[in-house]
């Protein structure tokens, strides 16, 4: 039974030296993931149609639709395209971040992406920060992208003071690092990486529907415009509203006013709580069971 | 020589739920060994591999990795480290070089890619998503990763399944040359040949319990090695075991005066040895279980 050193071992060819280990910089090695991440997200065809090309396609379909009717009231009104603007630009950081890492992180998990690299001297937390900057950067660009089909081909007027392009730059990075950190918790939820997006969509396509992405918010019964105001979504579509949205407008809003702080406020508790899941649910690999 | 082993185990014990997979496995592997772990498909060996690799718990022993617990490895472990696993099924829509040269970037002293993509054989390939590659070319692919780190210490899990006669000879050359680097290998595999090529050591594992290490060629003691010498008298079948299978045969055409006939001389392979001991092992642990069923009939013992 113990047979443990019944023989002699062969004599190794050469005993190697001790080695200094000198490990890479996990800021590097979060930097390394990023450029890696980026370029095989574009190279992704199913994510590049239902996540990155979602808010275009139907930013389109929106300002197409409605070409013939305005928004808005007697005094001030706005094309279906300016009016659908910003609530695409917020729809596509909720895509982008939340429901793109949350498949991604899952399907990853189980097709042993996540496995192989537990088993390298790669952080948890470069790995993370790599797929954060991913989605800050392909967000950035979709972003870019979305404003620059709304003005080209729908001749949406943009805004002109510095102040509205800073209020767009906050909101736009705030909402991408939290949905981004709430998809990375989310990504423990599935239990398979086939069920990912059956798991995930849904409640996204959901809150869509009820913070004002695809329906006017203030159409929306109180009792419902309070259960939106409990997640992120609504407060970055009113964020992007005050950015895109003739000033008049703030006077449909829940409060009466664009209520920034309260923008502020609400992403900031979303990403304590996405951080918060994410360094309780986050692992390499699954310890139960074989 | 005093250098401490690369692998140290110690009544390694591993049990789910009730199901005892690993039972007090005690094993060493040198510097620079390279040292087969054989056994049947659900023997305990997969799950004693990742334990040493960092990827399970362990329910009892002790375990020493290049001198760290594994259950406690840090980056700075791992940086030593390669491990090619089992399966995978990930497909990263980037080319193989693309991945290598990534994979080489998470390590503080990594070979040079180019060179490992050309060591898998790969290089006309370099330039193809992986996720394009043939089955086999993918597992070229999980080596190459495995090796990119320089580790002091690889794990390779099956890694020639899917591979081609041509491919596996090609792949046995470089598991050499990682042996001549002084890179202790430890080497999961079913294919007995490949085992008896590669292994210095080989370590067969059976009913989650370890039943024998020995160098490769001595292992299952000199009996199990008899030569069989095995002819047709009379019509019917005849063998002997004996070590003098040249007096045997001498002896037999002196009685009969002529050849023999369909006369043959083996020696048991690797192969012949270790399905004996697995055989043996598994008939045992039946015998047990059911003397253990007729004391106390409750009693569920399954082999993982």
């Amino acid at each position: 039974m113990s047979a443990t050193t019944t023989a002699a071992t062969p004599t190794p060819p050469a005993a190697r030296p001790a080695r200094t280990q000198r490990l890479r910089n996990p800021a590097v090695l979060a930097a390394h993931r990023v450029g890696y991440e980026v370029r095989s997200y574009f190279r992704q065809s199913d994510t590049l149609f239902f996540t990155f090309s979602f808010p275009l396609l139907m930013l389109t379909i929106f300002s197409v639709a409605f070409s013939s009717s305005d928004f808005g009231d007697d005094q001030v009104s706005v094309t279906a395209a300016q009016y659908y603007l910003p609530a695409m630009l917020a729809a596509g950081v909720l895509l982008s971040g939340l429901q793109n890492l949350a498949i991604d992180i899952a399907t990853e998990k189980n097709d042993g992406t996540l496995k192989r690299l537990a088993g390298t001297p790669l952080p948890p937390a470069s790995y993370l920060a790599g797929k954060l900057g991913q989605v800050v950067v392909t967000g950035c660009i979709q972003a870019a992208l979305v404003i620059a089909l709304a003005a080209v081909a729908f001749g949406v007027p943009l805004p002109t003071d510095l102040g509205a392009w800073l209020t767009f730059a906050w909101v736009l990075l705030l909402g991408m690092v939290t949905c981004g950190l709430l998809g990375i918790g989310l990504s423990a939820l599935p239990r398979s990486g086939r069920s990912a997006s059956a798991v995930i969509t849904p409640p996204v396509l959901f809150l869509q529907f009820i913070s004002g992405v695809y329906l006017p918010f203030n159409g929306l019964p109180s009792w419902l415009q309070d259960v939106a105001a409990l997640f992120p979504l609504k407060w970055l579509a009113q964020g992007m509203r005050s950015v895109f949205l003739p000033e008049e407008f703030a006077a449909v809003e829940a409060g009466g006013a664009w209520d920034l702080g309260g923008v502020a406020l609400a992403c900031a508790v979303w990403l304590v709580v996405g951080a918060v899941l994410c360094r309780v649910t986050f692992r390499w690999v699954r310890q139960s069971g074989r | 020589m005093t250098t401490p082993p690369a692998v140290r185990v110690r009544g390694l014990t591993k049990t789910y739920g009730t199901v005892r997979a690993v039972q007090g496995i005690d094993l060493d592997v040198e510097q620079g060994e390279t040292l087969a772990l054989l056994g049947p498909n659900g023997a305990g060996k997969s799950t004693t591999v990742e334990i040493l690799e960092g990827y399970r718990d362990r329910t009892a022993g002790d375990v020493s990795v290049l001198g760290v617990d594994p259950g406690r490895g840090g980056v700075a472990w791992k940086a030593r480290l390669g491990i090619v696993l089992q399966t995978s099924s990930e497909t990263p829509a980037v080319t193989v070089r693309e991945q290598v040269a990534h994979f080489a970037a998470l390590y503080p002293r990594p070979r040079d890619v180019d060179e490992v993509v050309q060591a898998v054989g790969l290089t006309a390939q370099a330039g193809m998503l992986v996720r394009n590659l043939s089955g086999g070319q993918r597992r070229r692919v999980d080596v190459a990763l495995g090796i990119v780190g320089n580790p002091e210490l690889v794990f390779l899990d099956e890694p020639t399944t899917g591979f081609d006669p041509e491919a596996r000879r090609s792949f046995w050359d470089l598991v050499r040359g990682l042996k001549d680097d002084g890179t202790t290998i430890v080497l999961t595999t079913h294919y007995l040949d490949e085992a008896a090529q590669l292994g210095d050591r080989a370590a067969v594992i059976a009913q989650g319990r370890l039943l024998e290490v020995d160098r490769v060629d001595r292992i299952g003691g000199p009996d199990a090695r008899t030569p069989i010498v095995r002819w047709t008298h009379d019509g019917r079948p005849r063998s002997e075991r004996t070590r003098e299978p040249g007096l045997l045969v001498a002896r037999l055409v002196a009685e009969t005066g002529r050849e023999p006939d369909d006369l043959e001389i083996v020696r048991p392979s690797l192969e012949d040895v270790y399905l004996d001991m697995v055989a043996t092992a598994t008939a045992a642990a039946a015998d047990d279980a059911a003397v253990a069923d007729d004391h106390q009939p409750a009693r569920t013992e399954t082999a993982a």
